[in-house]
């Protein structure tokens, strides 16, 4: 079973990649070559096929492009964030059972993906990783940028997670303790950042403006506003 | 099984490559494979740690060159001729084979709202006793086998300390192989980073897997 399924995915792959190679196209055989040799072909061509099966509806395919590409993204994240900082009652519920205080602001139903949210503190920095594959919290902050998804990030964080947050430019402090957390199973992390010193006047929308991507997987801190630029 | 995508203490993959403003999809043909792979999940024909594993069986070098998504479209291929919703013919000829009724598909732009948030499905609301509790100390088995595994070859055999009891989930050794869900107790299990890699590591770190009940021994 393992040698089929091997070979399959062989002829699938090594078509993708003659697509890259536009001289291997030429050479590569005939038999092999499972769909168009243009990785753009071969999906489209995929595409028209399981819409002419009635396998996927082409409208369904439109709504999930754009809803991961336009509605599910960090910003999602940045509110619960924003909303932890200023509600002392909310983040204890965020960090009692994330599921049931993110299901509040509709990212996710309770009884849905699994959220544990991990909080930043002067003293303990919580970073995010699957060496596994790329698991990441889509409901929170959308797809995960390549980088995530990449060998170096993947190997290393594990093994030298200072190193890897040094890269980002974040260099911690020898005495803060640094916890990485390997999403091997269904459980999805958010890291909370650290408010940033001098925001005690921002609102909670103009404090979640700040929070980016990076701070809630762990690999950078939140800024400070730029002076001038917020009230 | 202890392949490339086990790739955790590796070393040598060179630096991390940081693309600022990085778009959602670097090229339409990620985003349709993306939204079929979604879409045709909707089947229930497979299931996310059959997904991975599809991934896994790539040959290592194809694993290391080809893009994120180009993985993907190979584990759809994968998945769906293997389980019935297309035959390989199909996909040659990028028609239906002749006389085949035409389905309704069962993802439709309504639903999509309602779907994301419940998107994993791995989480089993049934009476499991747990084998361990919080506090307790453990020892991560020390097991090779040649299929799917969440357990990373770098916990193997190592002792560590249970955080917290996150409830029953599928167990993926034997769900990505269609051979049952198994539910069992996932836990955090929390390692000194020295227990992991010796005394080059920080005396404060540790690392944190999640691990069913069946990767744990008690210690």
């Amino acid at each position: 079973m393992t040698t089929n399924r091997r070979d399959f995915l062989t002829a699938a792959v090594t078509a993708a990649g003659a697509a890259m190679t536009p001289e291997s196209h030429h050479t590569h055989d005939h038999d092999h070559q499972v769909v168009p040799s243009d990785p753009a072909l071969r999906v489209k061509a995929l595409e028209s096929l399981l819409v002419e099966k009635g396998l996927v509806d082409r409208a369904a395919l439109d709504a999930l492009v754009d809803t991961y590409e336009h509605k599910i993204g960090p910003r999602n994240g940045a509110r619960v964030v924003a909303r932890a900082w200023v509600d002392p009652a909310y983040k204890s519920r965020l960090l009692a059972d994330a599921n049931d205080a993110i299901a509040e602001f509709g990212y996710v139903s309770r009884q849905g993906d699994r959220m544990v949210v991990l909080e930043n503190t002067p003293k303990v920095h919580n970073m995010i990783v699957c060496t596994l594959c790329s698991c990441y919290p889509w409901a929170v902050l959308g797809l995960p940028p390549v980088w995530y998804k990449s060998a170096p990030y993947r190997s290393r964080s594990v093994i030298d997670p200072r190193g890897v947050l040094g890269e980002f430019g974040l260099d911690l402090l020898a005495d803060v303790e640094v916890r990485v957390w390997d999403s091997t199973a269904e459980l999805r992390y958010l890291v909370l950042p650290e408010r940033p010193a001098g925001t005690e006047h921002l609102s909670e929308e103009q404090l979640a403006a700040l929070v980016t991507r990076d701070s809630m997987v762990g690999v950078a801190k939140v800024s400070p506003p730029q002076p001038g630029v917020s009230s | 099984m202890n392949g490339i995508h086990d790739m955790g203490g590796m070393q040598d993959m060179g630096p991390i490559q940081y693309e600022k403003g990085e778009p959602v999809f670097h090229a339409q043909w990620e985003s349709r494979v993306f939204a079929m792979f979604a879409a045709t999940g909707a089947w229930r024909k497979w299931n996310l740690d059959a997904f991975r594993h599809t991934r896994e069986v790539l040959p290592p070098d194809d694993y290391l060159r080809v893009s994120y998504y180009q993985q993907w479209f190979s584990g759809l291929l994968n998945l769906l001729v293997r389980r019935g919703l297309v035959t390989a013919a199909e996909i040659e000829s990028g028609a239906p084979a002749p006389g085949t009724a035409k389905a309704t598909p069962p993802l439709t732009p309504d639903k999509i709202p309602a779907a994301l948030p419940n998107r994993i499905h791995a989480h089993r609301d049934v009476q499991v006793s747990p084998r361990f509790q919080a506090g307790q100390r453990v020892r991560a088995r020390n097991i090779n086998p040649v299929g799917h595994t969440r357990l990373p070859r770098y916990a193997r055999g190592k002792f560590g300390m249970v955080d917290r009891n996150h409830g029953v989930f599928v167990f993926p050794d034997t769900n990505a192989h269609f051979l049952g869900e198994k539910p069992q107790h996932v836990y955090s299990v929390r390692f000194a980073a020295r227990e992991l890699w010796g005394q080059q590591a920080s005396q404060k770190d540790s690392v944190y897997l999640d691990m069913w009940d069946d990767y744990l021994d008690p210690a």
